[in-house]
């Protein structure tokens, strides 16, 4: 996990992106220690919401000293924080979680993201060409205004498939509907993924199936953000073949995706460590 | 009067700590992530988050639910168990520097005995509290701190092993009828002080679903909103003691501590140490700033130092003027 900052961060700008908007904050100290799939929580000002809200991190620029934020407004605290001025200050933590991994050489990844999950993929598709890999996106929503990232990922490579599920953008379907094809296609050995859990698990399904490993950025409910408050957890194999309940927010977001049971999120499984002490409580 | 020359430090035991603030049980867990925001020895204590005997799951998600000026959590004591604590945290706590308070937890009387023991000697260890109040156990008629017979049975059998020089705290919960009866037996058991107050039991409904938004149901409800209830009980057991109802022990205060004056309405109602819980999860650099507000607090309205401060509100308001 990365070392985080607090900061007042000053809002540079404020970007409407379709349903979404786009934050651009001035965390010089912060910036250069951003990787692709780390998130940033800000604070609300409504003092009676105590509560971090957690946003992935679209792109950082160390020597512009930015973090740029996507936020999609889910309740009345991403409103609030989705309405700021340019020249407000917003308390901001950031870099934090775990990042993607970065391949060491040239490899074909695809990454594939729903909804504001593309956010992060963009940066992340950089890098991976930066290291002389290829990268293919599927990216998908509900409808087009959720979609986020399509014009920047074009501008990376030419294998963009965007699918929405009115067909308002695009193929009409799910992300997962063209994946097996398009892992087949660029030959890819490895995927990368961000975005709700039922396309987390179903990507990282087709993927084991195709022997392609799955990278997947979850995202959990947290009221903390940067490790002390357990809300955040869910279930995952260890190393050690031991599966326990870790927190999304330090040791992921970003999980190997073989690695989560993904079918017994939301419960305790009986061969969880420490199941038994629970008493049958769950 | 300079802020800064106002005194905090307050006595613990045998050792006099730089300030009365520890984290609450629970809300820092076992210290390396807020060390990363507060070095953790600029804190008169950190308080560790709640171990048990073995490995502990914890509680199905969603854990948590947020309320007006508070939160709801079922985490369910998730730990990893009494060994790893002693063989992988609280050397690295001890190593910072930390004061450690270990929260301590057990189903039986037995269990809270052997941790207690375990703990004996531990480096960095200053002073146990005993968790007989968290809400999210199985069977909340076993909760210890409901009953003043089962609460003194566990402080007794903690106190008959631990080291005579380790204050040992009990935690109290604010959901019983009668806190100060609680309370004296807690401290006529031999309690050195306690630790007011828990989460109270709460219950959040969610209108997608149309069910409890926590998978446990019920949760214990932690943040401002639940400041006034435990700025009450703290006044009525702290006038309990000056009553001589209850033996005088010392307080740790606590229930949604936000800022400097949150921590002087505790002090005045007679906390003489404070805890800082869920205002963590929204700054973990909030206990700095807490105890530089608390300074301009003291120092504003005259008080030299922090302990003249404590239980001041009992003063009756003719007996002298106020400062």
């Amino acid at each position: 996990m990365a070392h985080p900052v607090q900061t007042r961060a000053e809002v540079l700008s404020r970007t409407a992106e379709g349903s979404y908007h786009r934050l651009v904050l001035r965390a010089p100290q912060a910036a250069p220690r951003v990787r692709p799939g780390h998130f940033a929580t800000l604070a609300c000002a409504d003092s009676g919401r105590l509560l971090r809200r957690a946003f992935t991190i679209h792109r950082a620029d160390p020597e512009a000293g930015t973090i740029e934020l996507v936020i999609a407004e889910r309740g009345e605290g991403t409103r609030e924080l989705a309405r700021t001025r340019v020249g407000d200050r917003l308390d901001l933590i950031a870099p934090l979680g775990t990042p993607f991994p970065l391949p060491d050489g040239p490899v074909s990844a695809l990454l594939v993201a729903g909804g504001y999950g593309g956010a992060p993929m963009v940066a992340l598709g950089e890098e991976i060409r930066r290291r002389g890999g290829q990268v293919g996106f599927i990216l998908g929503a509900a409808s087009a205004d959720r979609l986020y990232g399509v014009e920047q990922a074009r501008a990376i490579t030419q294998d963009v498939l965007v699918v929405t599920e009115d067909g308002s953008a695009g193929l009409t379907g799910r992300v997962t509907d063209p994946l097996a094809q398009a892992i087949k296609a660029i030959d890819a050995t490895v995927v990368h993924a961000c975005g709700p859990m039922p396309v987390l698990r179903a990507v990282t399904a087709t993927a084991l199936d195709l022997g392609a490993r799955c990278h997947t950025a979850v995202e959990e409910a947290m009221a903390c953000g940067v490790g002390i408050c357990m809300t955040c957890v869910l279930p995952v194999v260890g190393a050690d073949g031991v599966s326990r309940f870790v927190r999304s927010c330090t040791d992921g977001p970003v999980f190997d995706g073989a690695r989560v049971r993904w079918g017994d999120i939301g419960t305790v499984p009986p061969d969880l460590e420490g199941a038994a002490a629970m008493g049958g409580q769950s | 009067m300079d802020p800064q020359d106002v005194d905090l430090t307050v006595q613990f035991g045998p050792l006099t700590l730089p300030n009365p603030l520890t984290t609450a049980s629970g809300c820092a867990g076992y210290g390396r992530e807020l060390a990363k925001f507060v070095p953790l020895d600029e804190l008169g204590s950190v308080t560790a988050k709640t171990i048990m005997p073995l490995p502990r799951s914890g509680l199905a998600t969603p854990r948590m639910a947020e309320t007006p000026s508070g939160m709801l959590n079922s985490i369910g004591l998730q730990g990893s168990g009494i060994d790893a604590f002693v063989r992988g945290e609280l050397p690295w706590l001890a190593e910072r520097g930390a004061r450690v308070l270990v929260s301590i937890a057990g189903e039986r009387l037995e269990e809270f005995a052997e941790l207690a023991a375990r703990l004996n000697g531990q480096p960095g260890v200053i002073g146990l509290e005993l968790n007989i109040s968290c809400p999210n156990i199985a069977d909340r008629g076993l909760l210890f701190a409901a009953n003043p017979a089962t609460s003194y049975d566990v402080v007794r059998a903690v106190r008959e092993v631990a080291d005579a020089e380790l204050p040992v705290y009990a935690k109290l919960s604010p959901d019983v009828t009668s806190i100060t009866e609680i309370a004296a037996a807690c401290v006529q058991a031999g309690a050195d002080g306690l630790s007011m107050v828990n989460t109270a039991l709460g219950l959040a409904i969610d209108l997608d679903t149309l069910r409890p938004a926590l998978a446990g149901g019920t949760g214990g409800l932690s943040g401002p909103a639940i400041r006034p209830i435990a700025v009450r009980c703290v006044h009525q057991v702290h006038a309990a003691m000056l009553a001589g109802r209850i033996p005088p022990v010392p307080i740790i205060g606590m229930g949604g501590i936000r800022t400097g004056r949150d921590a002087l309405e505790f002090a005045l109602a007679g906390a003489g140490r404070l805890a800082v819980g869920t205002a963590l999860f929204n700054d973990p650099t909030a206990p700095l700033r807490i105890l530089d507000e608390l300074r301009t607090e003291l120092a504003r309205r005259g008080f030299a130092k922090f302990t003249d401060a404590v239980g001041y509100a009992h003063r009756p308001v003719t007996a002298e003027r106020l400062p």
